[in-house]
């Protein structure tokens, strides 16, 4: 009655004496197509088995996909950092980590798993932070992909290969390619630093949330993330029921539940749970392996085409690619502009708005909030002078003065100057002042007003 | 965004079971009804090819926590094997390459139970489906085999089973959902920022009056008082002035614009901050707040449908009956209930927000009536008509999908006309040529580029003088049916968010086919 068949029967899947292992990537790496360009192109059996050392950040859930799939794009070194240990909370996603390597380096069981799959792949691990790491380790890569959770650290990673370009030495030069996810959504991006759209050029896509003003945590909260917030800002440092805050305790994340949950039923307000508290305490962002592997492949996807030229690459006509799957699937693939006033690749003093009214202290603190320069720790200079250093101590000692003094007082309308976070590398941020208000001299002490 | 997962009237205080810490991330996205649906669910693959996309999917799956899977899979794991998927190693050589899969795959998540058959002479695709074991969703890769998609959508119809089609070939992929009939959708996750509907041109009594308690006297309250008025109740307040001075309330463009102007020039600026916040947010909410609610074409659509006997006796269409019958009468929507954050004071706002809560229940309450008064209406859980009626106007119905060639001839119209007007723009161009290689290489993987353009010329005749499909054609003739690894890992993740939505009925899948182009880096949905 039924017809035995055998599914494969068409597939002419080759016999075991013709396969060999990397076949499929031949077909590509050895064959060009219609849409190759021949003149980059290079079919030879050396250039497929030759192919670059690779450096990836990141070893969470980007990073655990973009290892599997360099390994299987022909990548034969690669290294791989990432400071974090292993939490219960990514095994949902990371699948190179197992229940039994809770606490472990990520960096470490990544790696190890990887290679142990993949014959032939060396992946070298390193346990440590990226700005651990100096110029004369980057040096030795041939392409960087980022899988970071942090604006920061890509800040950080984009002002260095930006930094380490030098115009007489080509292998100074370092294609970037950077992915990120949010639940359905993410993007995937290619940088050839000073020469396309950098992720400073970019930085405003990413604005960070808006803050709730501390005087409605203190006096009107009206949502549970208002609650928590208090509990999290002003109820532990009041008490400080554990000597420090850790995030991932969930001793200290029941205490600022329990304290959000008091304060929200004093003012009528519901819907605090552990959840919630956890998720504004540690700015949890949803994260599903779908999502990552869409825009971790497709980093790796074009990683491979940068390095094979097998097909042309993101970074030139086209640099961006939006991804969303919320609502059936749409992506967005375009051409983000390389920005003359970029105060990392731009050879142009960005405008910055201020009121020259402002304190410096003040205005150093709103740095931190603008979309356009979320400087942290910013120190600043104007035309050869130091306005304010964060370090070393003598300097900020030294410089600590000018924080009280008005902005109108230490530069002028138009001045230009440069600000520099160590977080982001050693980039000169340079920015040129625009008052946007008549500057009100202050009266000379002793004449109150 | 977020969903609850700890029922904050439990006493619970000892934070989140094991279960939820692990899955938390993704309890984020869809809270635990999703995550249930997940774990009930066994997904069937039919694996042949290069066996890469399929295992791929199967991983983004197994990770968040699907019930069971089983592999089918006729062939036996070599060399070529090794290099494009990742779960499979070097013991597996020469043995069944389902068994490796599922064994590897497993590894993944205790949780998940995972089945696998080696397609031979006695375990047939027939057989596989005529077994007890009831699957939630099929997917298949090509090629296949021409009588096996015959049996599989025979499975499908018969059952009322999802089915997803994958191909995935060198830089191209595609693939095809097939819906068993018509599938509405309710918890849509339409984004946040859209979902506000504060009904002020239409305030119902209590608002009115409630209204009324801040801005009766407004010039002579206090500065706190009057920096504290919530917006809604500013707009409120000045709409009234507008109709006693225009008798209409704005609705242009430009009456929007300057009632803008009147509510900015309302805040009061003899202070040191020389404005006022909650006039500033009121004036930014003009536009967005101060419409006539129309309907979706989405819900028109629901509205619209006639649901067939069968689907009639669903709660869905039950509640959407119930629905149209309120709409019908009230002019409006019901209302959601909620309240977006705004400056005011904490006892004064959980008061706004309540007013609007008792509005949307009574809402509940006359479209729960009229489920009651339906056939079939009196077992229907209250809940689900809440969440209805709090989603109603982002309820969203997929229609089933059948092919027939008509459709394939006018899609491939429309897109040359398309790609003309592109080309001379700058737009992309369409990736249906892509579509068409793929497919005409389901059950040849390694036909030439004149046997795809031949094949593709039999249902579009004419086809091949367009000089990009025959480019296309011959980049699918490159890849010789095999996979590259990071083109079938980025479709596998696309698949598997597919099957999350259709499994948990949450956000909205595609209709019904999705193209990637991995080239440009490029995805296009079509309805084929």
């Amino acid at each position: 009655m039924s017809q035995p068949v055998m599914v494969s029967g068409t597939i002419l899947a080759p016999s075991s004496t013709m396969a060999t292992r990397w076949q499929y990537l031949d077909n590509v790496r050895r064959n060009s197509g219609p849409f190759t360009d021949p003149d980059v192109f290079d079919a030879s059996e050396a250039a497929a088995t030759n192919m670059e050392q690779i450096n990836v950040f990141g070893a969470g859930g980007l990073g655990c996909e973009i290892l599997k799939n360099l390994a299987l794009s022909g990548f034969k070194k690669i290294h791989v950092i990432d400071m974090d240990t292993i939490d219960v909370s990514n095994l949902n996603r990371q699948f190179l980590f197992r229940q039994s390597d809770v606490g472990e380096s990520k960096a470490e069981v990544a790696a190890k798993f990887v290679e142990k799959r993949v014959k032939g792949v060396s992946i070298t691990p390193h346990n440590c932070k990226i700005q651990d790491k100096d110029e004369d380790f980057y040096m030795q890569f041939t392409l960087v992909i980022c899988g970071l959770d942090s604006i920061e650290a890509r800040r950080w990673i984009n002002s260095t290969l930006v930094d380490l370009v030098d115009m007489n030495n080509p292998d100074s030069f370092k294609p970037l390619i950077d992915g990120g996810t949010e639940g359905f959504k993410g993007q995937s991006r290619v940088i050839y630093p000073t020469m396309t759209s950098c992720i400073e050029c970019q930085l405003d896509m990413h604005a960070p949330r808006a803050a709730v003003p501390l005087c409605t945590l203190a006096t009107i909260p009206r949502q549970p993330e208002h609650c928590i917030e208090w509990a999290h800002i002003m109820a532990w440092e009041q008490e400080k029921p554990f000597p420090k805050l850790d995030n991932d305790d969930p001793e200290h994340i029941t205490w600022l539940y329990k304290k959000a949950l008091a304060r929200a039923a004093e003012f009528n307000i519901t819907g605090v749970t552990y959840s919630l508290t956890q998720g504004v305490v540690k700015n949890i962002i949803p994260a599903i392996a779908s999502t990552n592997a869409i825009i971790a492949a497709s980093c790796c996807n074009e990683a491979f085409k940068i390095a094979t030229n097998a097909n042309p690459a993101l970074g030139g006509e086209e640099n961006y690619m939006m991804y969303s799957g919320n609502d059936s699937i749409y992506t967005y693939t375009f051409k983000h502009e390389k920005k003359d006033d970029c105060p990392v690749c731009g050879n142009m003093a960005k405008n910055l708005d201020v009121d020259p009214n402002l304190t410096l202290q003040e205005f150093i603190e709103s740095l931190a909030a603008r979309p356009e320069a979320q400087l942290k720790k910013p120190s600043i200079r104007a035309e050869g002078r130091t306005l304010y250093m964060q370090s070393p101590e003598s300097l900020r000692l030294q410089t600590a003065p000018n924080l009280e003094k008005k902005v109108g007082d230490l530069v002028g309308n138009g001045d230009e100057i440069g600000v520099t976070d160590p977080s982001l590398g050693r980039v000169d941020f340079k920015f040129r002042l625009k008052f946007t208000s008549e500057f009100v001299k202050a009266e000379t002490n002793g004449h109150a007003k | 965004m977020t969903e609850i997962i700890t029922d904050p009237t439990l006493p619970i205080l000892h934070g989140p079971s094991d279960k939820e810490k692990k899955y938390d991330r993704q309890l984020r996205l869809w809270a635990a009804s999703g995550q249930k649906a997940l774990e009930d669910a066994h997904i069937l693959l039919l694996n042949s090819g290069s066996g890469t996309v399929g295992v791929e999917t199967l991983k983004n799956l197994v990770l968040p926590g699907i019930g069971q899977f089983t592999i089918a899979d006729a062939n036996i794991v070599n060399e070529s094997d090794l290099g494009v998927n990742f779960f499979l190693d070097e013991d597996s050589l020469g043995n069944s390459r389902a068994e490796c899969c599922v064994k590897l795959l497993q590894e993944l998540n205790p949780d998940v139970k995972g089945h696998w058959l080696p397609l031979q002479e006695t375990h047939t695709v027939q057989n596989l489906l005529e077994n007890d074991r009831k699957y939630t969703l099929i997917m298949y890769t090509y090629p296949i085999e021409p009588q096996d998609l015959a049996l599989v959508q025979e499975y499908g119809n018969k059952h009322k089973v999802p089915i997803i089609a994958i191909h995935s070939a060198g830089f191209y992929s595609y693939f095809r959902t097939h819906l068993p009939g018509n599938f509405p959708i309710v918890d849509t996750h339409p984004d946040s920022t859209a979902t506000t509907d504060l009904r002020l041109l239409t305030p119902w009594e209590e608002l009115s009056k409630f209204a009324n308690e801040f801005t009766s006297d407004i010039d002579n309250l206090s500065a706190h008082e009057h920096g504290h008025i919530p917006y809604l109740v500013i707009l409120l307040h000045y709409l009234e002035k507008w109709k006693a001075e225009h008798g209409t309330l704005p609705s242009t463009y430009k009456e929007k614009t300057a009632f803008r102007a009147t509510v900015s020039a309302g805040a009061r600026t003899n202070n040191p901050e020389g404005g006022e916040e909650n006039f500033d947010e009121a004036a930014a909410a003009v536009l967005k707040t101060i419409s006539a609610p129309t309907l979706a074409s989405s819900v028109k659509a629901v509205f619209d449908y006639k649901p067939n006997e069968f689907e009639a006796k669903s709660s869905f269409w039950i509640i959407a009956s119930a629905v149209k019958k309120f709409y019908e009468k009230n002019k409006q929507l019901p209302l959601p209930g909620s309240v977006p954050d705004m400056k005011a004071q904490s006892t004064v706002y959980v008061r706004l927000q309540n007013i609007y809560k008792k509005k949307a229940r009574q809402d509940v309450a006359e479209v729960l009536a009229a489920v009651r008064a339906l056939p079939g209406g009196k077992d229907i859980d209250e809940g689900e008509v809440e969440t209805f009626c709090k989603n109603a106007a982002f309820i969203k119905l997929i229609h089933g999908s059948e092919a027939s060639p008509d459709n394939i001839t006018t899609i491939a119209e429309a897109e040359a006309a398309n790609d003309e007007t592109a080309a001379m723009v700058g737009m992309p161009l369409s990736l249906f040529p892509i579509y068409l290689s793929l497919k005409a290489t389901s059950h040849v993987p390694t036909a030439c580029t004149s046997d795809i353009l031949a094949a593709i010329d039999k249902t579009i005749p004419g086809a091949s003088s367009n000089p990009r499909l025959a480019q296309v054609a011959e980049e699918v003739t490159r890849a010789k049916g095999g996979e590259l690894h990071n083109i079938s890992a980025l479709t596998g993740g696309m698949v598997a968010q597919e099957v999350i939505k259709i499994i948990t009925k949450q956000y909205i899948p595609i209709d019904n086919t999705c193209i990637f182009d991995g080239i440009t880096s490029r995805t296009q949905v079509l309805r084929i």
